[in-house]
């Protein structure tokens, strides 16, 4: 899941002052599930920029909050914003960057306003109520060989060899000792697992040329997109 | 095996010699005067000088210039250490080629510490290689002549190679796999973080003997008791024994600095001893940045 995080609401003050209409549109695909982003979220957007102008004494905007399905899908967005967009000044999104883009890519003339950071590619870990990173999409997974503990994500220097000399009892230095040391969970997954030799493995330089930015798939075969060309 | 020795470390390794090797700092100036002085306080005493690498992430001079600086200038061979974490694979070699070109002969491959524990927390981190793709990267240059990609390399250096280890790395076996990866891609010798007792140095040297690559362990003198607090505080893997810490406790209490380091020389020329008489190290690398004058004191407390 991508996990977001909403904005300081200055910044969101900021970037939609003096804008008179508003559409708040609140996203219903991760940050919805996290509950950072939904139409609920959107609503409560919605009244606290109200608040906030009329604390301020201006004049109120005339803002509407919805939520759409995922706005990282092209479809889903113009179906959705392609009636109503004319008659607001901005879309304030409560999306990750993707979605922000994939409407400020579909409808160009119309300023966009994130109110969304987006964090990373995370789980959610209920118990502690904490979201975990755990993929950078370098697009070439070797989890097989790490058990199932992505060292490229969780080891803080992204090293595919390790442990470094950074670690002890298993916690890691950067960040001030609070972080597992990926190395040593992945040499524990797989002693348990009877599999140290993928531990002493050694692994050959990564090819970054894998996660080059920026990056595109087609699941068409070559043919395919010759006969369209 | 003994391994092909290019300069005169990796000879008196070979030789059977306890060796010693020191470390200096290049600090953030640009003046080479204090790092060619602590060459020439050690150069006796030692078959080698580590010159470091932006340690813990400070940005200090780059490691090559001072390296050939005190070869050049104070007659003692360096040991350049290189870090992944500041340079691609592309700068990696340019400095390798550098290094081959001013005649360096011994190279520490290192991960280096992260950035945010150092002085420029913001910088973004490279890591492009880890230590062991950098020996692999090294092998390759030193041996078969080319770089990564198989290009041609024209007159290729030659160096020994080094690697660190952490002694008291808990656990230790991942550690110790980790160096296996290394010894098996091939490098010459390993220096050691510090260890505070004997004890230490002897469970680690059992641990690794398998890898059949000389250690020199690693050992790291107090200049003051802020210092060992901090220490024991903030670097990983560092194990004073509170016998150590009381006694320089009291020394400073009774007899202020120069007590401090009279007790230093007693208790690391003891141990310095004890490690020579009684275990299969290579040798020692010593460590005292900013007061060199130390070693060779501990070197004749410990009769060597």
């Amino acid at each position: 899941m991508i996990i977001v995080q909403q904005k300081p609401l200055k910044e969101i003050f900021e970037m939609t002052k003096n804008l008179k209409k508003l559409l708040i549109v609140g996203c219903d695909g991760c940050s919805s599930v996290i509950q950072v982003g939904g139409e609920r979220q959107a609503n409560i957007l919605k009244s606290l920029l109200e608040i906030n102008r009329k604390v301020k004494g201006e004049k109120d905007p005339s803002a509407k909050a919805i939520s759409i399905l995922r706005q990282c899908d092209r479809q889903i967005v113009t179906t959705a914003l392609d009636p109503i967009i004319k008659d607001y000044d901005a879309i304030v999104s409560l999306s990750c960057g993707v979605g922000v883009q994939t409407i400020a890519d579909l409808f160009q003339s119309t300023l966009i306003i994130p109110a969304i950071d987006t964090k990373f590619l995370g789980m959610h870990d209920t118990k502690a109520d904490k979201f975990h990173e755990m993929c950078t999409a370098c697009g070439e997974c070797i989890l097989f060989e790490t058990g199932g503990v992505c060292p490229l994500t969780r080891c803080a220097k992204s090293l595919l060899n390790g442990p470094c000399g950074g670690q002890a009892n298993g916690r890691c230095e950067v960040g001030g000792w609070k972080n597992d040391c990926a190395w040593i969970l992945i040499f524990n997954r797989l002693k348990e697992r009877n599999r140290l030799d993928l531990f002493t493995k050694f692994r050959l330089p990564k090819d970054y040329r894998v996660s080059r930015h920026p990056r595109e798939l087609s699941f068409k075969a070559e043919n395919e997109e010759a006969t369209e060309a | 095996m003994t391994k092909e020795a290019y300069g005169e470390l990796m000879k008196q390794i070979n030789s059977g010699k306890f060796v010693f090797t020191g470390e200096l700092e290049p600090v953030k100036t640009t003046n080479f005067d204090e790092v060619i002085e602590g060459a020439r306080i050690l150069k006796n005493h030692v078959a080698a000088i580590n010159i470091t690498d932006n340690p813990t992430a400070f940005g200090y001079m780059n490691a090559l210039m001072p390296s050939y600086m005190i070869q050049e200038k104070a007659g003692v061979e360096a040991v350049y250490q290189m870090t992944t974490r500041d340079r691609n694979r592309l700068a990696l070699i340019s400095d390798v080629l550098a290094a081959g070109a001013l005649g360096i002969k011994n190279i520490l491959a290192l991960t280096g510490d992260h950035t945010t524990v150092g002085d420029t927390p913001q910088a973004k981190p490279v890591f492009d290689l880890d230590s062991a793709t950098f020996v692999y990267m090294l092998r390759k240059i030193i041996d078969e002549g080319l770089d990564l990609n198989n290009n041609e390399i024209e007159n290729p250096p030659k160096f020994n190679i080094g690697i660190a280890a952490a002694p008291n790395a808990d656990p230790l076996e991942p550690e110790l796999l980790k160096i296996q990866r290394k010894v098996e891609l091939g490098v010459d010798f390993i220096q050691t973080q510090c260890v505070y007792s004997v004890e230490q140095a002897k469970n680690f040297l059992k641990a690794a003997s398998y890898l059949k690559t000389p250690i020199l362990i690693g050992i790291a003198p107090f200049k003051s008791i802020s210092m060992m607090k901090w220490m024991v505080k903030f670097v990983p893997g560092i194990r004073v024994p509170e016998e150590i810490q009381e006694t320089l406790h009291k020394a400073k209490k009774t007899g202020g600095k120069q007590a401090v380091y009279e007790a230093n020389i007693e208790i690391f020329g003891e141990m310095l001893r004890g490690v020579r008489s009684t275990t299969n190290a290579a040798g020692i690398h010593a460590m005292a940045i900013g007061f060199e004058w130390i070693i060779p004191k501990i070197i004749e407390r410990a009769g060597l």
